[in-house]
């Protein structure tokens, strides 16, 4: 595991997505073989600066999500390195048998990328704020499945996901959320980020939830608890090393995302933890529950995902040691 | 039933509810809806048999309409409203936390009028055959209507579900499509041309019309006409042409106001150009 920050400081902030907008151009400009497919998002999914430079590597598929996928699929066929937009939604659930049959199971060289995921999508509502992906993504055998908190982090992973050889889910969001994570950092798929080291237990987040642990850790330590604060972008293949090396030292662990705990990171944490190392835990992440219309900040601390549901969750977790 | 002057000053009141209720939490989708204001003022004050002060979700012995395309919400909320499904003044809560007027409709939260959610494109037409199928079973007499966005017909459950309405032969569906011919990305023609929509309808064996929807008395003859196909063996398929965002100069004349909220200036332009006729809520 590497080290990162040290201190967590933000002067700005910026959407997820705008970092795999950003990535995608850059890419375009390294890599000949990159193409890309849209399903009527184009602006939603910050591709446009990618289509207007490389129109010939753009292709608008209008609002045919299924159909996307599958000539994604086709065009690995001679080595295209097709990168996909649209929500999360309609990137998964709405694709399954596509992603599985077409892309997994034919072991395709896709990249499924994934905006506008979870809860914080905001006031479109329940049908639009998938909170299942991550566990439908998992499940497919040979599935990258990254889940990046920052603007920076999500440039670098939409970049390095490009020389990754296999099918990835990149997932992001919609609201602009503080940036931290360094500009210039190499992305490493698989590997966990340690951002700060604690003694007394173990946070693992993913994505927007970062940001909210470090909030967490802070408030923590004026208690006088110390929290190590872990990085999960990528949710598989899980870092193992990491979580279980954590896990010992600290005695037990709370895990917090954007996503329901069926199907989550928070269940494979416990997996490698129950059958290696069995560890309390506490989950922070939602409760088998559909979303619903209101801001991303309102929708946070209503379902249970903010900063205060992490110390609570640090809190129960503490008493179980 | 209100004649065709007072369904203009609905259609009016409509319109205002949709610019006010797109401005509240910033968010929405005002184009559209504007777009099919003549559409809903119709079919709820004057074409649908149904019951709004004791809505079921069986809906037995009414007419049943389905909203496929749901991002057009607030004019689906208004006429529900204001033809008394539920209280005016909840529209006022759209998009807000704990409201029942999701962004896309739903049964969720129980909300008088939605018979299933929609926001996901190109599932509706689907439901509405399963419903109108059910009518038919039961032996009712009764009609199912839906109503779908030209962009979303690039759906191909859609096309699905075509087959199927005609190989049943549900012929007590009237489904329209608004051929506004823009969706998110621009002009439908652009982004993924949809060719001879009426021609394909045709060729999947639906019976197809034509209406201009931003005409009162045009949809509300329109609506009959289809009416008197229905028995006849065939599905119907209205192809409704319509300006998104009708009624508001700047809204019209691009698919720009596809999903923006006006900002407090251009609220105010918007509300000048359309009469406020039955009390804004
Ligand atoms: C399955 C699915 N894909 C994408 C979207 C995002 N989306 C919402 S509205 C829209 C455009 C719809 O175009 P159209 O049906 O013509 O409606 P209009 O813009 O005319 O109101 C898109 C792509 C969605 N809601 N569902
Ligand atoms: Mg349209």
């Amino acid at each position: 595991m590497e080290k990162t920050l040290p201190k967590f400081v933000s002067t700005e902030k910026k959407d997820t997505r705008s970092g795999f907008g950003d990535g995608l151009y850059e890419l375009g400009q390294k890599n000949k073989d990159v193409v890309a497919l849209c399903a009527d998002l184009t602006g939603s999914l910050k591709m446009d600066k990618f289509e207007k430079e490389f129109p010939d590597r753009f292709f608008q598929v209008g609002i045919a999500e299924a159909n996307m996928i599958g000539v994604a699929a086709g065009m690995t066929i001679g080595g295209k390195i097709p990168f996909t937009g649209t929500f999360a939604n309609f990137s998964t659930g709405r694709v399954y048998d596509q992603i599985r049959q077409s892309v997994a199971y034919s072991g395709k060289n896709v990249k499924i990328c994934a905006s506008h995921a979870g809860l914080t999508l905001g006031e479109d509502g329940a049908t639009h704020q998938i909170l299942e992906d991550i566990g439908l993504m998992k499940m497919l055998p040979g599935m990258t499945v990254i889940n990046p908190c920052d603007y920076n982090q999500t440039k670098a992973a939409t970049i390095a996901i490009a020389e990754h050889k296999g099918p990835v889910y990149l997932r992001f969001g919609r609201p602009k959320v503080p940036v931290f994570t360094d500009p210039n950092q190499k992305f490493e798929i698989g590997k966990a980020l340690l951002l700060n080291e604690g003694t007394d237990v173990s946070i693992f987040a993913t994505g927007h939830l970062v940001w909210e642990a470090l909030k967490a850790c802070e408030a923590l330590a004026e208690e006088g608890i110390s929290a190590e604060v872990i990085n999960i972008h990528t949710i598989k293949p899980l870092d193992e090393e990491a979580v279980l090396a954590s896990a010992k030292k600290t005695g037990c662990v709370v895990t917090a995302e954007e996503h329901q705990y069926n199907g989550g990171l928070g269940e494979s944490v416990a997996r490698v933890l129950s059958q290696h190392l069995p560890t309390p835990m506490e989950f922070v992440a939602v409760n088998d529950s559909f979303g619903e219309s209101g801001t991303p900040e309102q929708l946070m601390e209503k379902y249970g995902l903010s900063s205060n549901a992490i110390i609570k969750s640090v809190k129960a977790v503490l008493q179980r040691k | 039933m209100p004649d065709i002057q007072e369904l203009q000053k609905i259609c009016s009141q409509v319109r205002r509810d949709i610019v006010r209720m797109v401005h509240k939490p910033q968010s929405g989708h005002p184009g559209g809806s504007l777009g099919c204001v003549e559409y809903f003022v119709a079919l709820y004050f004057n074409i649908m048999k149904h019951n709004p002060k004791n809505f079921t979700i069986d809906g037995k012995g009414e007419d049943l309409f389905f909203l496929s395309n749901g991002h057009i919400s607030p004019v689906f909320y208004s006429t529900l409203a204001r033809s008394g499904y539920f209280p005016v003044k909840e529209l006022d809560t759209f998009r807000m936390i704990d409201s029942r007027l999701q962004g896309h409709p739903t049964t969720h939260e129980g909300l008088e009028g939605v018979r299933v959610a929609s926001g996901s494109l190109g599932q509706g037409l689907s439901v509405a055959c399963g419903a109108a199928l059910t009518k038919k079973m039961n032996g009712e007499n009764t009609l199912v209507y839906s109503l779908h966005g030209d962009g979303e017909i690039q759906e191909g459950q859609i096309w699905e579900a075509a087959m199927f309405a005609a190989h049943h032969k549900i012929d007590n569906l009237i489904s329209t499509i608004d051929y506004n011919g823009r969706q998110i990305d621009g002009d439908t023609e652009d982004v993924m041309s949809l060719g001879n929509v009426e021609a394909k309808w045709q060729a999947f064996g639906w019976h197809t019309m034509k209406m201009n929807g931003n005409n009162i008395e045009e949809v509300i003859s329109g609506l009959n006409q289809a009416k008197a196909e229905t028995g006849k063996g065939k599905p119907i398929m209205i192809i409704m042409t319509t300006e998104m965002g009708q009624g508001v100069d700047f809204m019209m004349g691009s698919h720009k106001w596809h999903g923006v909220a006006p900002n407090d200036e251009q609220l105010a332009s918007a509300l000048s150009q359309l009469e406020e006729t039955l009390g804004d809520y």
